[in-house]
């Protein structure tokens, strides 16, 4: 199919089905159909798109026939081709989760077109190439996060609400403060026409502007020393929003630090990579630390969220082939592993009505096989063979060491025996210790809708573990292509199309 | 003039910032109602400030006649205040819902981490 065409649809459909079923109105099944059916084509169509990219080649669109660098050229390369797979991959999965593991009164306060919405923008953020219009994409995915996260909210969740909304959009201050001032130094908001430009400048010149950019990415994406707002507000939300959540938003910000990083804010600067490698071992560190102390599935693991962007900052400061690549290669597993987890924490609460660790208990006894998806995911993101997790931890280790690293290689390792330490805290308070006086339950059956993305997830987990190959050549492809931006600049500055 | 807004822009940048960190919700918002102004008015000043020269293209022209004002900055500030607007009433509606369902009204009684 038209490569053209591929990146409108996967923009598209999202949009398409929130309109949809918002004319839906009232049925609350057409609205269901509707979503599951929008995040299967997306799917479909990224898919498409990165088999398409793969080849070497940049699709374009040049929306509304506008000319760059005057218009908005969308592009997609291998990286916004895999981010777009792995993210609607499990917008499915939680989509079809939420079928039964939401109640219908969230479900008809406006959660589906919410939910399309949020992909929408999240979509959108990987194939722009305009920094102002980045900016746009970042708001129309907080906007929906926004509701998703506070509507019907009780008094908890209207604290976490707030505490999220205020420091994003902070941070959205920050980007459009940043794009401004880069503006009126350059002239141009087209992220291949600035790196040609500034490639003609002093760094200098970028400096002000990147501290800014850095500040607005740091806060979406949760890097030290930005990242208070996230253990405080993703567990309040329910499951598959903190589900949705954890897997893709931070990412987002992640991708845009690879994406304007390696094109012209960072490259080149030896104190901006500093700041980044110290940043990012202070995230892992910090992160894991907070995880340790902390006595909640949920809360244990949105901690995790944190050290885990760290590997994948580390990667991006390392800036060599091998680094990004692994960095790349880590945000594709750990999309798919962390949601997974909350996907799981939320089939423990559903099951037995909590997921304090100090109630739980027994569940291996009499659900073994709930306890074996839960082992999956999370030896995958402690970095145990042969799962994802390995590969992705494996190489980023190697490429610190190849830099001559060895603070960060340490923190690698030391984070990722502590992220063991915790996932085998969880096991054993969940799983495995006796149930705690006081505290025995019926258990609730999980249903069907709940388990199948739960196992699927999974199972992607162990086949990227087993079949890591391909997927790491593609990661280093896609590398290559960020180290190695002409190809890029040139598919979007004279689109063919 | 650029040196005017810059001191004004600092100015309400100081106020957005005090107004952020008090401890009362209302205040936060006002303090995040100006700082989203406050970027905007750096958006705009960064842009370069050109007086009465509207970039209009002549009848009988194909292309401008002389500088005039850089209209691009103009418009990503108009987008970005409908995007403020936006924001702005969904977060008074959440600090209303706050305010009345959970009593949430002083910073420091939200419950930490």
């Amino acid at each position: 199919m038209n490569p053209t065409l591929l990146i409108i649809a996967c923009i598209l459909l999202p949009f398409a089905g929130s309109v949809l079923a918002l004319l839906g109105g009232k049925s609350l099944r057409f609205q269901q159909a509707v979503g599951i059916l929008a995040f299967s084509l997306a799917l479909a169509a990224s898919c498409a798109l990165l088999k398409f990219t793969a080849t070497g080649e940049i699709a374009t669109v040049v929306v509304g026939g506008w000319k760059a660098p005057y218009g908005i050229t969308l592009a997609a390369d291998i990286l916004s081709a895999m981010m777009l797979v792995v993210c609607n991959l499990v917008a499915l999965g939680v989509a079809i989760y939420s079928l039964k593991g939401l109640s219908v009164e969230r479900q008809t306060t406006f959660f589906w077109p919410l939910l399309l919405i949020l992909m929408f923008g999240v979509s959108g953020s990987f194939v722009t190439t305009d920094l102002f219009n980045l900016f746009v994409w970042f708001e129309v995915m907080l906007l929906s996060s926004f509701v998703l996260m506070s509507s019907r909210a009780g008094k908890s969740q209207s604290a976490g609400a707030i505490k999220y909304v205020v420091l994003n959009l902070i941070a959205s201050t920050f980007f459009l403060c940043g794009a401004g001032l880069l503006y009126g130094k350059v002239g141009t908001l087209n992220m291949a026409d600035l790196a040609v430009k500034l490639g003609e400048n002093d760094s200098m010149l970028v400096q002000s502007s990147a501290a800014m950019l850095f500040i607005a990415y740091a806060i979406k994406s949760a890097v030290f020393p930005f990242f208070f707002w996230l253990p405080a507000s993703y567990h309040t939300a329910p499951i598959p929003v903190s589900a949705l959540f954890a897997g893709l938003l931070t990412k987002v910000g992640v991708y845009a630090f690879m994406r304007t990083g390696t094109l012209f804010v960072f490259t080149g600067d030896s104190n901006m990579e500093r700041i980044l490698m110290v940043a990012a071992i202070l995230t892992m560190v910090t992160g894991v630390l907070g995880a340790a102390s902390q006595f909640a599935m949920r809360k244990v693991l949105s901690f995790h969220i944190i050290s885990q962007v760290g590997y994948m900052m580390l990667g991006l400061a390392l800036n060599s082939t091998l680094a990004i690549a692994g960095a790349i290669f880590y945000i594709f597993h750990h999309i798919i592993v962390k949601s997974n987890l909350f996907l799981i924490t939320g089939a423990v609460e559903h099951s037995i009505g909590t997921s304090d660790l100090s109630k739980t208990g027994g569940l291996y006894k009499k659900l073994p096989w709930l306890a074996m998806l839960f082992l999956i995911p999370a030896l995958s993101l402690a970095g145990i063979p042969p799962l994802s997790g390995f590969w992705a931890k494996f190489v980023v280790l190697k490429a610190s060491l190849d830099s001559g690293e060895w603070i960060a290689a340490v923190a690698v390792l030391a984070v990722g025996l502590l992220t063991l330490f915790s996932m085998t805290k969880i096991w054993n308070e969940v799983f495995w210790k006796k149930v705690p006086e006081g505290e025995e339950r019926e258990l609730k059956k999980i249903p069907a809708t709940m388990l199948a993305p739960i196992v699927a997830l999974a199972i992607c987990t162990v086949v990227i573990g087993l079949f890591g190959n391909d997927l790491f050549k593609l990661s280093e492809q896609a590398s290559e292509q960020l180290l190695n931006p002409q190809p890029y600049i040139e598919a979007v500055l004279n689109p063919n199309s | 003039m650029d040196v005017i807004l810059a001191i004004v822009i600092g100015g309400l940048f100081a106020a957005s910032v005090y107004s952020l960190l008090q401890r009362s919700l209302f205040r936060m918002v006002i303090g995040v109602v100006l700082l989203s102004q406050t970027a905007n008015l750096i958006v705009f000043t960064a842009g370069g400030l050109t007086r009465g020269k509207a970039a209009f293209i002549a009848d009988d022209a194909t292309q401008l006649a002389e500088a005039a004002a850089d209209p691009l900055p103009q418009a990503l500030v108009l987008t970005a205040i409908v995007i403020g607007l936006g924001v702005t009433s969904f977060l008074l509606a959440l600090l209303l819902k706050g305010v009345r369902k959970a009593q949430i009204d002083d910073l420091d009684k939200l419950n930490p981490l």
